[in-house]
Parts: C-alpha cells; structure tokens; sequence
C-alpha cells in the first residue's frame, strides 16, 4: 500500500522554474504548452494492512503540518494498493 | 545582553552571529537543535545556513526540531527572536512570522551586498537605525523571494510590520534594487508583537568596519537598546 502526494505552487505565487520549462518547451518546438507549473511528488510506502481511511487523515494532517506549505503549495493526496 | 545562537545540522553562519554579537560588546553561546531549553538567553537569534541540507523547503525540518519548541515558548513570553536567511525561513515556517520564502525569481543564487530602507524604525529591531541613509549589508541567498497573500500583506503594511525593504544606494524603492522578486521589496518583517523578525540580508556578516560595512550592528544594537528600556520598565 502507497500514499501519493503530489505537491504545486499555488497559481498566485511567481513560479520562476515553471516558465523557464515553458519557454525551453516552446525553444524546442513544442507547441501549445500554455503553462507547466513544477512541483514534488512524494511517494510513501505504508505497511501492509493500513486502514486506508485512517492513514488518509493521518497523510492530510502530516500534508498540512509538514509536507506542503500551505502559504505557497498545494497539494493531492492518493492511496493506493 | 546575552544572545542564544542556535545550531541545525548544517548551519553555517552560526559563529558569524556568535562572533558578531561579542565584538559589540555582548555575550552568547550556542544552543544545539537537540536541546529543549535556552538558557539564560536575553534574546535568540537563528542563524543563516542550509538546515537539514534545505530537504523538502528551506526550514521545514528544523522547524520540528525540540529547540524550536523552546523559541516558540521564549517568543510567546514576549522574548526577542531575529532569523536571518535561513533563520528568516525557518521563523516562517513554524509560523512565527507570517508568509514564505520561495526561489529568487531568476533561479540564481544572489551573493552581493544591497542597501535596506528601514520602514519602521519603532520597533525592538530598528530603534537604533540611523535614519539618514540605508543600510548596507549582504545577502547570499537563493530561495529569498517573499510572498505572502494580498490579505497578508495589506495586514503588515497596515501594523507596521515591514522592517526592511531592498532599495538604491539613494533609499529608492526600485525593482532594480530588488535582488529577488520579493513583494513589495519585502527584506524583513516582524510579527504583530514585534518581538519576533526575520530578515534575508546579513547583518551578522556586516558589523566590523573591516568587512566593508558594519551597518549590520545596528539591528543588534536596536535589539540591546530595546531590552534595556524592557528591563528598566520592569524595575520601576
């Protein structure tokens, strides 16, 4: 079982990585990219068991605390078998 | 006065503030993260670096670390805190300060010295700030772009809370002078008690006039003068 977070800059923050990607993508030829907004993947290896509901609202609560910063990100979180 | 520096893992202006504080004349030891307790600190500074390897955002591991329980009690208690760089970062994160800190807006690490305009100087940090000319002092940094929410920022504006701002050698604030996109030429900011601050330039690495300007000194200075008034108000 896996929890996977996928973590992004919120659109109101300057995301000076994000554009520089966009504009290396458009250099290259490829065409109709309107955005590409670069963020974390966090991948988390739960035992095998783990009542999915519980460690959902235990990975929200550690996403909120820790793991995104919820001034400048936000975040998906997933569990899967 | 006596200054509590604090130690992560991989901070590296540690003995820069340690050394900063004794040549004006103060005294300070330093506090290891894994400590639960300040000792006898007048005041605490959280210094510059790359904690815990800058891993997932700059500060947000040592920000979990059991001395920040202890800074987080001291600041409650109304005990004066400065962050610079790292610290700055670190203070957000644990949400002593408000807002964030995010990557320079070209993507470059920003080493060079800038001139600061003091925007408040009612306050335990910039009380002794001469109010003639900017300061100098410099920054090294590369995830020293602040932001924070429009409601955030219209809050600091109204209280007085923005401390410093990047500016022109003539203290114009221009987006030329800005080394790193920062809103509203955002430098450093204090919380609503002003007892707590946190700024990117480094006032630790500018407070000998032999390393080109010690302007740096009077945020010290400010931070000695206030808890003096402090401790007098007490006594009487």
């Amino acid at each position: 079982m896996k929890a996977k977070i996928v973590i992004t800059p919120k659109k109101a923050v300057l995301d000076p990585q994000g554009k520089t990607v966009q504009n290396a993508l458009e250099h290259m030829g490829y065409t109709g990219v309107t955005g590409v907004h670069v963020g974390k993947y966090l991948e988390i290896d739960l035992a095998p068991g783990t009542d999915a509901a519980a460690a959902r609202q235990a990975l929200n609560e550690a996403a909120h605390r820790f793991l995104s910063n919820p001034v400048i990100e936000d975040y998906r979180l997933e569990i899967v078998d | 006065m006596h200054f509590a520096v604090l130690q992560f893992p991989a901070s590296n202006c540690d003995q820069d503030c340690l050394h900063a504080v004794r040549v004006l004349g103060h005294t300070g030891d330093f506090v290891w993260h894994k400590n639960t307790s300040l000792g006898a600190a007048d005041a605490v500074i959280v210094p510059g670096g790359f904690s815990y390897g800058d891993y997932l955002r700059c500060g947000a591991i040592a920000r979990f670390s059991p001395v920040m329980q202890a800074v987080q009690q001291f600041a409650a208690n109304g005990g004066l805190v400065l962050g610079i760089c790292n610290g700055f970062q670190i203070l957000c994160e644990a949400g002593l300060l408000p807002g964030a800190l995010v990557r320079n807006r070209d993507l470059q690490f920003h080493c060079e010295q800038v001139y600061l305009k003091t925007a408040n100087r009612n306050t335990p940090f910039t009380s002794a700030t001469p109010s003639d000319r900017p300061m100098r002092m410099p920054v090294a940094h590369g995830e020293g772009c602040y932001f924070a929410d429009e409601a955030t920022l219209a809050g600091l504006q109204s209280r007085g809370q923005i401390l410093w701002q990047y500016c022109t050698a003539g203290g114009e604030l221009s987006d030329g002078a800005n080394p790193n996109g920062s809103l509203l030429n955002i430098a450093g900011i204090a919380n609503d008690r002003f007892n707590v601050a946190g700024l990117m330039p480094h006032p630790d690495r500018a407070s000998e006039s032999i390393l080109g300007t010690d302007d740096g000194r009077w945020i010290f200075e400010s931070m000695a003068r206030g808890l003096k008034a402090a401790a007098a108000a007490s006594a009487a």
